[in-house]
């Protein structure tokens, strides 16, 4: 029996974490896994949090993540990456974007941004891996691609093929965007 | 074929199937993807009303004529349903009826956490409860087959997570669509006191029925595990149970109203001690709790927001019976933080046009009688410009009380309502306000869609849920044919014009509406232009900027600072400037 995998996704509206998540989920289907996704997006374009979580297993039930469960996080956002990581197992692996997005408290300066927020998630987390996931889709191409940068890193710590990710991006992905996005993969999964 | 699919999207496929061919909704999360994706189905039609009540209304006459019929709202839409489904509920229906109410357990996108399931029991309907995709599909088909054999609309009950969370779902193909003849029946359909006493009656013969169909109905079925604890559940908790106590004796429950009685005793004549584990309110516990059977439920979980693995294995663990470690362990946490991180409240778009009215109401200290929607964002801070919000169309009715109660609030008192909003239910609002002799103010936002649910259209956006274009509601003459004389239109991008015209009417003793108009700055149709930047030597760090609570605008290093990329040069910030340090791109020697 395979052993099941918790996944969170967290990021702020208009990062692309639902595409991303569209992209997992169908890479865990090729792959035969039951699924359940969960997805909270109300919000999502007035600049809230995104947070999806995608369960892959042999049976899986409930479609939330238990605090303290999730085998990977994937942060689009940095403080978003520290809010998150209660959820983390405690061998789990954190993958960040290495970008910071500040919300409307902290613009009106009613808060403050933790710019340490990269070292605490590295001092709690035993696994985490930072990357300026930006930068490399610009060299991509596209800054839009950042959001499959980070699905490359994703998928390299997943048991799930390559080739079955790059049928899965292929699916997902809009047509005129696929040689950008099949780039940003690459460069994120051999990181 | 299995596919993928949320909650909402597998109810559409369902409806198109069981061969649904006419559906109704107004949007409200969770609910809107349902009506959005059944729409583009073939050979069926699908319609956005301008309220919930009218929704089920032209549901009501669609299935009386003999059609398939789909109704689609989030939980609250029903109350302003609630009149045509009581009735309904003893008219019947001819072709089947589904009434999806799409409840919002934990408030991710509503004012309250009502559990509509009450519905039911009063209205006695059924009520059926997915726990899953496959079960919100599959329960499509087995409500309309209900419907049809007992004469009956039906509630399909959902919550947030069932609609939003994805599931496989096995895929068939539709089946033929039948409209069944329609025949005159005043005694069914006419509801005059004298025929209404006879349908009454039928209500009670009906739910004896319904009550013996519930004992062998295929969606409620016990899993023995445990004899020590049997879990009675339903909806998206039973997914919880199975990973919090696997091995439990579960009597799962999907057809939740009428409850089947017998199969409850015989569940709980196999175990030794009972417990309902249920979201929000003790629907269940206290139906169980009136057949005289001892049961625990709310005295170990909350009766209120989202129930999970981990809150139930908590919960129940006092009681001695085995759960998942996993989620009985306090996990080992990682303590993220000692202070707590700076929320990410969602907050009005950059360059949203509709911005600078908040801006002008705090600036006038205004008390304002706030609505549903993404003007409700009005009220985050900075901006802090809302002092009510109930429930959609309340804004005017309760400016009028507040007048009405405090002569002094007159002058000083707006209401502030979106397009969609005030056709659903603000026109009678103001219908009120003039004929009740008011002198409010009410801010008619217009930005040419429904916006926070996703840019649905409405009555006055000129298009229709299917992409037909449709006449434009002219909402200055309908305000004026209410009895309006004082109307005036605004560009909300004009401040110093949006400030006198407020300055104007409030201070007018007769009713007025200012429509203030521009499009929401998501949609395709939004004029954006070269963003704003600021002239760091002109910037004397003021702050005064930063109060409109632009996204795109923040403080660094001691001045004001706008990030190009998100901003859609609306010009807001130009105009309340006092040096002139915002300038429009490309522009600073202008």
């Amino acid at each position: 029996m395979r052993k099941s995998l918790n996944i969170l996704l967290v990021g702020v509206g208009g990062q692309g974490t639902i595409l991303a998540t569209r992209v997992l989920a169908k890479a865990a289907q090729e792959a035969g896994y039951d699924i359940k996704v969960s997805e909270i997006k109300g919000m999502a374009q007035r600049g809230g949090s995104v947070v999806t979580q995608v369960r892959l297993g042999e049976k899986v039930y409930s479609p939330l993540i238990a605090e303290g469960s999730a085998d990977v996080i994937l942060a689009f956002e940095k403080m978003e990456a520290l809010r998150w990581l209660p959820y983390l197992k405690q061998d789990g692996h954190i993958i960040i974007n290495d970008q910071a997005i500040a919300p409307v408290p902290v613009l009106t300066g009613a808060a403050v941004y933790p710019e340490d927020c990269l070292e605490r998630v590295k001092q709690l987390a035993s696994h985490t891996m930072v990357v300026d996931a930006l930068n490399i889709a610009v060299d991509c191409g596209n800054p839009k691609a950042a959001n499959v940068v980070l699905m490359g890193m994703l998928a390299k710590r997943l048991p799930i093929t390559k080739e079955i990710w790059l049928k899965a991006l292929k699916a997902r992905v809009p047509e005129r965007f696929i040689d950008v996005n099949l780039k940003a993969f690459e460069q994120g999964f051999n990181l | 074929m299995k596919e993928l699919l949320s909650g909402n999207a597998a109810i559409a496929r369902g409806a198109f199937e069981a061969g649904i061919t006419v559906a109704a909704g107004y949007p409200g999360t969770p609910s809107t993807e349902i009506l959005e994706t059944f729409a583009k189905y073939p050979d069926i039609y699908a319609q956005w009303s301008p309220n919930e009540k009218v929704a089920l209304e032209v549901g009501a006459g669609a299935s009386i004529a003999g059609a398939r019929v789909l109704v689609t709202m989030k939980h609250v839409g029903v109350n302003v349903a609630a009149d045509p489904l009581f009735t309904l509920a003893y008219t019947g229906v001819n072709g089947g009826l589904i009434l999806i109410s799409a409840d919002d357990p934990g408030m991710h996108s509503s004012q309250n956490e009502q559990d509509n399931r009450f519905y039911a029991l009063m209205n006695k309907i059924p009520c059926l409860e997915p726990s899953d995709s496959q079960e919100a599909k599959d329960m499509v088909s087995q409500g309309l087959e209900i419907s049809e054999q007992f004469d009956t609309p039906v509630m399909l009950r959902l919550t947030t997570r069932v609609s939003h969370s994805q599931s496989f779902v096995e895929i068939k193909e539709p089946s033929p669509k039948n409209i069944r003849p329609y025949a005159k029946d005043p005694l069914k359909y006419v509801m005059v006191p004298a025929y209404g006493r006879l349908r009454r009656i039928f209500l009670e013969e009906r739910t004896a029925q319904l009550k013996a169909y519930s004992e062998n109905c295929p969606l409620n079925f016990i899993e023995w595990g445990d004899r020590s604890v049997g879990i009675i559940t339903s909806g998206i908790s039973y997914h919880y149970i199975k990973e919090a106590l696997p091995n439990a004796s579960v009597l799962k429950l999907g057809f939740t109203h009428p409850l089947p009685e017998n199969l409850i005793k015989e569940f709980a004549a196999g175990v030794e001690r009972l417990v309902v584990v249920e979201e929000l309110e003790p629907f269940l516990e206290l139906q169980i709790k009136a057949l005289g059977l001892t049961v625990q439920g709310k005295d170990l979980l909350p009766s209120y927001g989202e129930l999970s693995a981990s809150i139930i294995a908590r919960g129940l663990a006092p009681l001695g019976i085995a759960v998942t470690e996993e989620y009985l362990a306090q996990p080992e946490v990682i303590a993220a933080s000692e202070t707590p991180l700076p929320g990410r409240p969602p907050v009005m778009c950059a360059g949203c046009p509709h911005r600078g009215v908040f801006y002008t109401l705090q600036k006038n200290k205004l008390v304002v009688s706030g609505d549903i929607g993404c003007y409700t964002l009005g009220s985050m801070s900075p901006l802090n410009a809302m002092d009510t919000c109930i429930c959609m169309g309340a804004s005017i009715g309760a400016a009028l009380g507040m007048e009405k109660a405090n002569p002094d609030m007159a002058r000083r008192t707006v209401a502030v309502i979106g397009d969609s909003t005030f056709l659903h239910s603000g026109v009678t609002g103001l219908i009120d306000v003039v004929y009740n002799g008011g002198t409010s103010t009410v801010l008619i936002l217009d930005n040419r869609t429904t916006a926070m649910t996703g840019h649905q259209e409405n009555p006055a956006t000129g298009s229709t849920l299917m992409g037909k274009p449709a006449p434009e509601v002219d909402l200055e003459a309908l305000v004026r044919a209410i009895g309006v004389k004082r109307v005036r239109t605004v560009d909300p991008l004009n401040l110093k014009e949006l400030d006198r015209a407020v300055k104007e009417e409030t201070a007018a003793i007769e009713p007025s509406v200012i429509v203030v108009r521009r499009p929401c700055a998501l949609l395709k149709k939004a004029i954006t232009s070269e963003p704003a930047e600021v002239n760091k030597e002109a910037c004397i760090n003021c702050g005064i900027c930063l109060k409109l609570g632009c996204p795109a605008i923040s403080r660094q290093e001691d001045k004001s600072h706008v990030t190009a990329i998100q901003c859609n040069g609306c010009g807001l910030c130009l105009q309340v400037c006092p040096k002139g340090a915002l300038v429009k791109r490309g522009e600073e020697n202008a």
